[in-house]
């Protein structure tokens, strides 16, 4: 670990950054200044303050307490979007690579058309179909990564397969999926840990954005970007309501996607040998 | 070439249908009865059959997925449930101001990208170039909506130089095109981040080849070599991932037309989608899937036109 870190800025910053966000997700578990969703009309708009860090929005509601518990709703959508896009995209982009031929050729080009729905078009549709909620955006933005990981899983399996410990591996007689769990997947691991970390931040945003829009996260549960769309109707009154919660989510897609840019420069092995 | 636009013509087909297939299944086929939703649950049997009826769905799936795709075809994009208007006009009306919007900020991006990524990569590994990785990083971080919060509070609610949203019309160029420089802006920084990023590494890369060392050889200077050698090799990436981001782009418009409330697509869908006014979103989707998939027919159309070596490995 120690190797790990050494002279890797990006990685020490994106993995504070990181850290700051689940430590705020999990301390929000047990403990916030104020219920988040409290109203509190006498404090409206109240500046911040010793009794209110970060003041109170238009319902009195203390910024603070909705800040950290919003964490959460990110760090959710975040990991089951990532989630579903590992899960489907290993699989798919494994049976690319071992099946190769036609079913290789579909799978990508199937891949190439999901491009063309980005999550938040995707979140759209599905919301006009089943009204606005959490699950609609993971399921939007899980989708959206499946086709990613597949791609990065069978490009990086496909030079696996064609090494020599996993010739090897065929030669001696072990079927495609021992091969998978033995030899492809702990090799391809690195890579798709780094592209986990960056889906992971992308997933913030698109969430962000589907919450702003309404079409994510609902009341009462507290997030970023609904939070963003508060403020905004009290732009001309209270104008620091939109500086706390874009910040919130800037800092950790920031340190997300130093973090994952840090992995893939300590995970890669040549790039190591060439700094040191 | 020729070869090459046929398979290629052939692809695009192939993906229009499948596009509109998925946009038809889970509009249409997936949520149930649309007309028990647009009525709401006190409804009566009778009347949501007679909507129904007035709708068309009573008929087959294959009608009406054939019905929409030859009305699509014919630019009728059937009515409105919400405006009672036809729908072709509302979401032309709304195209003129998001396209424009899009390519402002797509201009916007490929000409910082294009500056920032060229000096970057002629600064290998020094503080400039590390600067603008930085920078970058950031681009990648602050979300367009954040961004546009934050200059209407600079530049509307502090500095009071522009109207905080709002969209006067093509009546006064002038004025409609002030009214998109801050939208353009806020959608343009992270694919500017995104493309300064991609423009930047195709440099190094083309940096390093053999062709390279020979314009070195022949006598060129550096900077020559990499203007005129290096950087139309670096295109081709750059066009790929331009279009790639052409859909992330329409996206981030929806969110950006709705900061400043500009009358574009993403607001017609937005509001469509609380009038439960589904045909106008199905048709929009679609129309987005078209535009996505047509420009990136368009950009490999393009690449193969630079570099001859696409066209052979297609053929």
């Amino acid at each position: 670990m120690r190797v790990l870190l050494r002279g890797n800025f990006s990685l020490w910053l994106g993995a504070v950054l990181t850290g700051a966000l689940l430590l705020m997700a999990a301390v929000s578990l047990v403990w916030t200044p104020y219920p988040p969703a409290a109203i509190d009309i006498p404090h409206k708009l109240a500046p911040p303050s010793l009794a209110h860090w970060f003041g109170a929005d238009a319902l009195g509601r203390d910024v603070a307490s909705q800040i950290l518990a919003g964490s959460r709703v990110s760090i959710l959508v975040g990991v089951v979007a990532v989630g579903i896009g590992l899960l489907f995209g290993v699989a798919l982009g494994l049976f690319a690579a071992f099946r190769k031929g036609v079913a290789e050729d579909a799978i990508m080009k199937a891949c190439d058309f999901v491009f063309a729905f980005p999550a938040l078009l995707s979140a759209i549709m599905l919301t006009s179909a089943f009204g606005p909620g959490v699950v609609n955006a993971i399921v939007a933005i899980g989708v959206a990564n499946v086709p990613i990981i597949a791609k990065l899983t069978r490009a990086t399996a496909n030079s696996a397969l064609a090494r020599e410990y996993a010739l090897a591996a065929r030669a001696s007689g072990r079927g495609p999926v021992a091969i998978a769990f033995d030899h492809v997947l702990p090799n391809i691991a690195p890579a798709l840990i780094v592209q986990a970390t960056i889906q992971f931040a992308i997933a913030i945003l698109a969430e962000a954005a589907l919450s702003y829009l309404g079409l994510g996260a609902q009341p009462p549960q507290p997030s970023w970007g609904r939070m963003l769309s508060d403020a905004q109707t009290v732009l001309y009154n209270a104008p620091r309501l939109a500086i706390y919660p874009g910040a919130a989510i800037a800092l950790s897609v920031l340190g997300l996607n130093l973090l994952g840019d840090g992995l893939r420069d300590a995970l890669d092995p040549k790039l190591r040998a060439r700094r040191s | 070439m020729a070869l090459f636009l046929l398979q290629r013509l052939a692809v695009l087909a192939a993906t229009l249908v499948v596009a509109s297939l998925v946009v038809f299944a889970v509009m249409e086929i997936l949520p149930g009865d649309a007309a028990e939703t647009m009525l709401g649950p006190t409804a009566t049997p009778e009347a949501v059959a007679a909507l129904s009826h007035k709708l068309g769905l009573d008929l087959p799936l294959s009608v009406r997925y054939a019905r929409w795709i030859a009305g699509l075809a014919r630019g009728d994009l059937g009515v409105s449930a919400a405006y009672g208007s036809a729908i072709a006009p509302l979401i032309g009306a709304s195209l003129l101001v998001s396209l424009p919007l899009a390519a402002m900020a797509m201009a916007l991006a490929a000409a910082i990208a294009l500056a920032a990524g060229v000096y970057a990569a002629d600064r290998r590994g020094r503080a400039g170039d590390a600067a603008v990785m930085g920078l970058t990083q950031i681009g990648l971080a602050v979300p367009n909506f954040w961004l546009a919060i934050l200059m209407v509070i600079v530049f509307a609610v502090t500095l009071r130089l522009v109207p905080a949203g709002g969209f006067p019309g093509w009546g006064d160029p002038a004025r409609a095109v002030a009214a998109l420089i801050l939208p353009a802006i806020a959608l343009g920084v992270a694919q500017a981040a995104i493309l300064t990023r991609v423009t930047r590494s195709a440099l190094l890369e083309a940096l390093n080849e053999d062709y390279m060392r020979t314009a070195r050889a022949k006598g060129l200077s550096r900077r020559a070599a990499l203007w005129r050698h290096a950087l139309p090799n670096a295109l081709v990436p750059v066009l790929t991932i331009m279009g790639l981001q052409f859909a992330n782009l329409i996206a981030g418009a929806i969110v950006v037309e709705n900061v400043f409330v500009l009358p574009g697509l993403g607001r017609l869908m937005l509001q469509s989608i609380s009038n439960r006014d589904t045909l106008v979103v199905e048709d929009g989707v679609m129309l987005i899937a078209v535009l996505v998939i047509g420009l990136n027919f368009l950009v490999d159309v393009a690449c193969a036109a630079i570099d001859p070596r696409l066209r052979q490995r297609a053929a």
